[in-house]
């Protein structure tokens, strides 16, 4: 419970959170501001990076988790050494669990601090180490960039449930594909909610792309074929389509997804190239049947984790990893265009868990 | 893993059947799964420990009852202390005589035009006609999003293009509604984070200068452990009146929906149950507490089993059905009621763990297909031949065939179908509810509601009697017969 009592007025009280850890400050612990120095310095020479924007982004985006996950580690720890024991680990699983990682992915890093430290009394390091490790390892992966056609226009289709964030998604991938100096072409394929075609209608203009659109409550096939063709006319180096939230237990609206998948293949070899899931960070455990909805029915290549600046922490893409092998290609940070980064596991890991002999 | 809470709990158990009472011990395995549920649901940890440690101590010695499964016992303990904490209910907005303001927040994505939208029409159906507001001037088109919707219910909506002040549109639009004689105006506050600072007073802004009469908080039914968290802020900023939680018609479990309830005690009003404007629907704790926990909810299928049909369409079918007069084109309707775009998904997601194979059954595209197929086989008759099958001879039916594009054997198929169904519809018809459950599980049994499965035997008579002599003959021949196969077996053996 004790726990639970801190959690409540944390909104309020962040920096006291940080004036009340003087022992952790005096063991090495510096705050996060003074982790951006030496990451920024590699900012450059990442792909796609603009200046270390993005990634001063990312960092604040993950600051609230970062905080939350660190400070409640900490606590565990605060007496230098503890014992391994069963309230111990109950703590432990605790903050694993508030990532949304779920239970699976939660009770087997317990597990594995209990194995290895059983009964010890531990230093705060060992068990972060372990903990991040842990972490790592579920979600070893490569970096995988999007995957452009050698030749014709590169199609990405942007799938996920109502609300996501899908059409910001769409707008800040193409704000970025644009900035690299890529010609982009949009589908507008949400012809079933009402104004959504307007939504991505502003983006496109706001972003410089051309935009394809169709009637109202026409078939978001043929929109697609329509802005794949018009990519394809144009010589643009991208055409990203836009599809209708759906709930992935809508069996026909899946179809659906399957038949767009069809239509832009029959057009262009190899396409769509990529099939991105828009997760919405806040979501829990539903996001695996999300997972696996979406890429039975389209074949998903890759998630874009939306909505990570808040104090939700995307945990759940843990279990989605580890069934079905989807990475994360991108994390969505905020509401301007330029809140959007690649998706990097050493990042997200010390973002989300930083330990003091990483500094 | 075990398909359900239930089945899981059922094994914890199992040996603790008629055998004193429950303890710590002997529940602590059912407990933890119980727990793993609950968190598999995205109830919040903290949420989960403090419902786990109510749980316990209601449990605690308490008799296992003899004629009782303890595992139904300890799952019908957390079940009604869910109950109790999701309670209780209140599905009104407390209207007033002169205007009332209603304010939708949440995050971004949660749903909260769309919840103004169903809203709307469950107003319109009770004759309150409401005017929207469009103070989302955060997302683009979201203001054209609340014109459409508008449109499409034929009520008012305000909104100031290039505006930039939500609080000065919302006190415009309500001195407007004022002057128009409206009862009723909705607010479309734009999504925010809870950390957001500066929006969150925007929001307290509104909350101080428009006064409205409710706050309803939009949470998203997908939402994880996040949920205590944002809740909280904004109960917090605004003194929150009531949550409504969107998204439920897919297969989330909802379990932020208790943490909501834990961290803001504001009572839960309705449920968002689908992408139309007719899907929102009065909280029920007890189809949200089956939810969580994974048991299904029949009475809410059983709502939208009777929703599909009205009552005046049912009394003449009965009334057909009593005179023995179900045509094929009674069971088309039955058919296409059926087949209603969105139902199944609805009632998938009210049919819990237990009932998987139905729910597969509904899900497989051989179910759907087939009901069209039956519809357009029907659709190639002529009026007689729907009133009476037995006209239907090979040419007709090489006819009808064709027309529906099917080989002939679907149309035998089909007729079998309606041969089968008809006796037992008949029956159904003078029974009550108890006789007609019987007569649906007779039928299930049978394989009646598998599409590939074979239909159950009907006994028929003969048409004649026989005498005793050929009774006699028959037994006779039979022995005969029996003494003949045994002699053939006998060379066979070593």
């Amino acid at each position: 419970m004790g726990l639970f009592n801190r959690r409540k007025d944390r909104p309020a009280t962040s920096e006291r959170a940080e004036d009340g850890q003087p022992a952790a400050a005096s063991q090495g612990h510096v705050p996060l501001a003074g982790e951006g120095s030496p990451d920024a310095h590699d900012a450059p020479g990442a792909p796609g990076g603009q200046g270390g924007g993005w990634l001063a982004s990312l960092r604040r985006g993950l600051k609230k988790t970062a905080d939350l996950l660190n400070t409640d580690i900490r606590d565990l720890f605060k007496k230098q050494g503890r014992l391994v024991d069963d309230e111990f680990l109950r703590e432990l699983f605790a903050i694993l669990i508030k990532t949304d990682m779920g239970v699976g992915p939660a009770g087997e890093i317990r597990d594995r601090v209990q194995r290895d430290y059983r009964g010890r009394v531990v230093q705060m390091d060992d068990v972060l180490q372990t903990v991040r490790q842990g972490i790592r390892e579920l979600m070893a992966q490569q970096d995988e960039p999007i995957a452009f056609a050698a030749e014709g226009p590169t199609v990405i289709l942007v799938v996920g449930v109502n609300g996501s964030g899908k059409t910001t998604s769409i707008a800040k991938l193409a704000y970025r594909l644009v900035a690299e100096g890529r010609k982009v072409v949009l589908g507008a394929g949400d012809t079933f909610r009402a104004a959504a075609v307007e939504q991505l209608t502003i983006w496109a203009e706001r972003i410089g792309a051309e935009i394809v659109k169709g009637p109202p409550g026409g078939d978001p096939a043929a929109v697609a074929h329509q802005a794949v063709s018009r990519a394809a006319e144009s010589r643009a180096d991208v055409c990203i389509v836009d599809t209708a939230g759906r709930l992935q237990t809508q069996v026909n609206l899946m179809k659906q997804l399957d038949k767009i998948r069809r239509v832009v293949g029959n057009q262009v070899p190899g396409a769509p190239h990529e099939v991105l899931l828009v997760l919405d960070a806040t979501a829990g455990q539903n996001g695996i049947s999300q997972a696996r909805g979406f890429s039975e029915a389209a074949g998903c290549t890759g998630i874009v984790l939306a909505k990570l600046d808040g104090t939700a922490k995307g945990g759940v893409v843990i279990p989605i990893r580890q069934q079905f092998q989807i990475p994360v290609k991108f994390v969505g940070t905020g509401e301007k265009p330029a809140d959007f980064a690649d998706f990097d596991v050493e990042r997200f890991v010390a973002a989300m868990l930083p330990a003091s002999s990483d500094r | 893993m075990f398909d359900s809470l239930q089945e899981g709990i059922q094994s914890a158990l199992k040996t603790l059947r008629g055998k004193g009472k429950l303890t710590e011990a002997n529940m602590r395995e059912g407990l933890a799964l119980v727990e793993r549920s609950l968190l598999e649901a995205d109830v919040s940890y903290p949420v989960v420990q403090d419902f786990m440690t109510r749980v316990t101590e209601k449990a605690l010695g308490k008799r296992v009852l003899l004629s009782l499964d303890p595992s139904k016992q300890l799952i019908g303990i957390v079940h009604e202390e869910l109950v109790h904490l999701l309670g209780p209910v209140d599905p009104t907005l407390h209207l007033k005589r002169e205007i009332n303001i209603l304010m939708l927040c949440g995050l971004q994505g949660s749903g909260k035009t769309t919840t103004c939208g169903k809203l709307s029409r469950l107003l319109l159906e009770n004759n309150v006609r409401p005017m929207l507001v469009a103070a989302d001037l955060q997302r683009p088109a979201a203001i054209q999003q609340l014109h459409v919707l508008g449109d499409q219910l034929g009520i008012p909506v305000y909104s100031e293009p290039g505006a930039k002040d939500p609080v000065a549109v919302c006190q415009n639009a309500v001195r407007k509604a004022k002057e128009q004689g409206i009862k009723l105006v909705i607010l479309d506050t734009a999504g925010r984070l809870a950390i957001d600072q500066e929006l969150m007073d925007e929001l307290v802004r509104i909350d101080k200068r428009v006064q409205p009469d409710q706050v309803l908080l939009v949470v998203d039914g997908m939402t994880g452990q996040d949920a205590v968290n944002s809740a909280q802020a904004f109960n917090a900023a605004l003194e929150l009146d009531g949550v409504i939680m969107t998204k439920l018609d897919g297969d989330a479990r909802g379990g932020a929906l208790l943490s909501v309830k834990h961290v803001t005690g504001v009572p839960i009003k309705f449920i968002g149950t689908g992408e139309h404007l007719d899907a929102l629907e009065p909280f029920r704790p007890e189809g949200m507490a089956g939810r969580i926990l994974n048991l299904g909810d029949m009475v809410g299928l059983y709502h939208e089993a009777r929703k599909i049909v009205d009552a005046k369409e049912q009394a003449e079918l009965e009334q057909k059905l009593a005179q023995g007069q179900f045509t094929l084109d009674d069971f088309k309707g039955q058919l296409e009621k059926m087949a209603q775009p969105g139902l199944v998904q609805r009632m998938l997601g009210l049919i819990g763990g237990p009932m998987k194979e139905l729910n597969q059954m509904l899900q497989s595209e051989e179910a759907e297909g087939s009901i069209g197929r039956t519809v357009g086989i029907i659709n190639s008759m002529t009026p007689q031949e729907r009133r009476n099958t037995k006209l239907i001879d090979p040419s007709r039916r090489s006819r009808i065939a064709r027309g529906a594009g099917v080989p002939p054997q679907a149309v035998n198929q089909l007729i079998k179908d309606y041969e089968r169904m008809k006796p037992v519809m008949e029956k159904m018809a003078g029974m009550g509810a108890g006789g007609r459950m019987q007569a649906i599980r007779e039928l299930q049994e049978g394989g009646m509601l598998d599409p590939g499965g074979r239909g159950p035997r009907i006994k028929k008579g003969t048409g004649k009697r026989l005498s005793t002599k050929e009774r006699a003959k028959m037994k006779k021949q039979r022995e005969k017969d029996q003494r003949r196969r045994r002699r053939e077996e006998r060379p066979q053996q070593p």
